[in-house]
């Protein structure tokens, strides 16, 4: 058994809130941040809502200096840095100004960053113009961009990555930033995700005829997870972030402590047994569940919530039917569970830990938020579950372990285990 | 003296937060002094490309290690059009 690791800040630049409070409310309340997106009608999307982050009233140079803010056009590395930064201050840390602080490290992981700013660059390579190019096409559009960034403004000496893993990318970062701590490669690690908006990064989805073409006009009512009317996933984008400590490091400097991550575990269902690009292998979801609460040395029937993954796809029965048979819990038995994709959409790869950070706040706050369109509950998940433990109102709840679970494109599954402390 | 208020407006733009715009003197070393990061040296051939409507090439900028330096290559670049 390695060190203890516990969540000591954390951070949110969502479609539904920037920053905890405004995040808090929202869940709380069940305010939506899906709106119509003009420029996606122009364009000819079936889907013309989404959710992103209203960045307009944040003073931008609060995080960056004027000469980064020059032609940042990377939206994900703007939200990455705000949610990133918020976390590291949440903590009540501070930046390191000479020697780099060797113990602190970084996991950022992303799908895609900075498509505007490659869309710019793709024009002017296509004109014969690259020497025009300036100097951040690099820094903007690589992977690693965002926790190179958030390591340089932080002077951050550990490891600094990003990972990558479609829509479990969040949720994986934080079981990364965990096993690092836990193993003793590091005292404190910025974990988290971002993913850039706008047609490029959501285009494909709409292509695939994935999401819901039904709701241009009522934006707040499509995103439907758990619902017989889900009609797919509204896209979105934003960041969440997350430090994670060992619990010596976090005593030793008295601070506020969230919650505990006790584990969790990472797979991939091989794209086989029913599992694809684009599907999830049932099995591989379950072993998954089973041995990420292992991992954690949780007992199945200890369980008191989850958040699922639960897009508001014609999928999501399928993942209630993966956790009930992993935890071989039913009806009335079955733990409470609820999504927050109902308020701000499918954040891709920020997806993960936008919704950590919000399970985290459920359990340092005693509350279970209302998952927001899902009161026509879909049937198979009416055979599997009672209505009373799907949360579609916010409700008082003293949990003691929640698990949070993504699911991606390529099969591949992540699930963590966080800890009343 | 017009060329190297317009300089300075571009340069200041570059500058860390720690350095003031007055410090740009007409000996000031870039890198060395105003302690610019090397790759904000191509942004400000750029800008300075847009404002004086001249074309800068590789071997010009690696001259340029000075404010003195860039007014000269910018009058043999205004002097040439």
């Amino acid at each position: 058994m390695g060190d203890r690791v516990v969540v000591t800040g954390l951070g949110v630049c969502a479609p539904n809130g920037i920053g905890l409070t405004a995040f808090e409310k929202s869940l709380n309340q069940g305010i939506s941040g899906i709106r119509f997106i003009k420029k996606l009608k122009e364009l000819n999307f079936s889907c013309q809502i989404a959710g992103s982050p209203n960045i307009e009233k944040v003073d931008l140079n609060q995080y960056f200096t004027n000469i980064q803010l020059k032609g940042l056009r990377s939206s994900g590395l703007i939200y990455g840095v705000i949610a990133g930064l918020d976390a590291w201050k949440d903590a009540q840390l501070h930046r390191s100004f000479e020697e780099p602080d060797w113990k602190s490290g970084i996991v950022f992981g992303t799908g895609i960053l900075g498509v505007d700013k490659f869309r710019e660059a793709i024009y002017k390579v296509d004109d014969g113009n690259v020497r025009r190019l300036g100097s951040t096409a690099v820094i903007q559009t690589m992977a690693s961009g965002i926790s190179a960034y958030l390591g340089g403004i932080l002077g951050a000496g550990n490891q600094v990555t990003t990972n990558s893993s479609a829509c479990s990318t969040g949720t994986e970062a934080v079981l990364m930033g965990y096993e690092r701590i836990a193993s003793g490669g590091a005292a404190k690690m910025l974990v988290g995700s971002c993913s850039d908006s706008g047609p490029y990064v959501w285009g494909g989805f709409d292509a695939m005829r994935i999401l819901p073409t039904k709701f241009n006009n009522n934006p707040e009512e499509a995103s439907r997870p758990m619902s017989a009317s889900a009609s797919g996933f509204v896209p979105g984008s934003g960041a969440g972030a997350l430090v994670l400590e060992s619990l010596d490091s976090a005593l030793e400097r008295k601070a506020p402590i969230y919650a505990e991550v006790l584990g969790g575990a990472v797979n991939s269902g091989g794209q086989r047994q029913g599992g694809s690009m684009t599907a999830a292998n049932p099995e591989a979801v379950q072993r998954c569940i089973t041995n990420a609460l292992k991992n954690a040395t949780v007992a199945p029937d200890q369980l008191d919530a989850i958040n699922g993954h639960l897009t508001a796809t014609m999928k999501d029965p399928d993942e209630i039917l993966n956790w009930s048979k992993a935890l071989d819990r039913s009806s009335i038995d079955f733990p409470f569970i609820n999504s927050f994709k109902g308020h701000f959409g499918h954040c891709l790869a920020a997806s993960g830990s936008i919704e950590c950070v919000g399970t985290v706040l459920q359990l340092k706050k005693d509350i279970l938020f209302g998952t927001i369109n899902c009161e026509d509950v879909h049937p198979r998940i009416l055979d599997l579950v009672d209505p009373s433990r799907i949360v579609n109102e916010t409700m008082g709840f003293r949990a003691e372990t929640i698990a949070k679970a993504s699911f991606g494109f390529g099969d591949v599954n992540c699930c963590v285990i966080f800890k009343r402390f | 003296m017009e060329n190297f208020e317009q300089l300075k407006g571009i340069v200041s733009q570059y500058l860390p937060d720690d350095v003031d715009a007055s410090q740009i003197k007409m000996d000031s070393d870039f890198i060395q002094e105003l302690n610019i990061n090397s790759a904000n040296l191509v942004d400000i051939v750029l800008d300075v490309e847009d404002a004086f409507d001249i074309r800068l090439e590789n071997e010009d900028m690696d001259g340029m290690q000075t404010v003195t330096d860039a007014l000269r290559i910018i009058d043999i670049k205004i002097a040439e059009k």
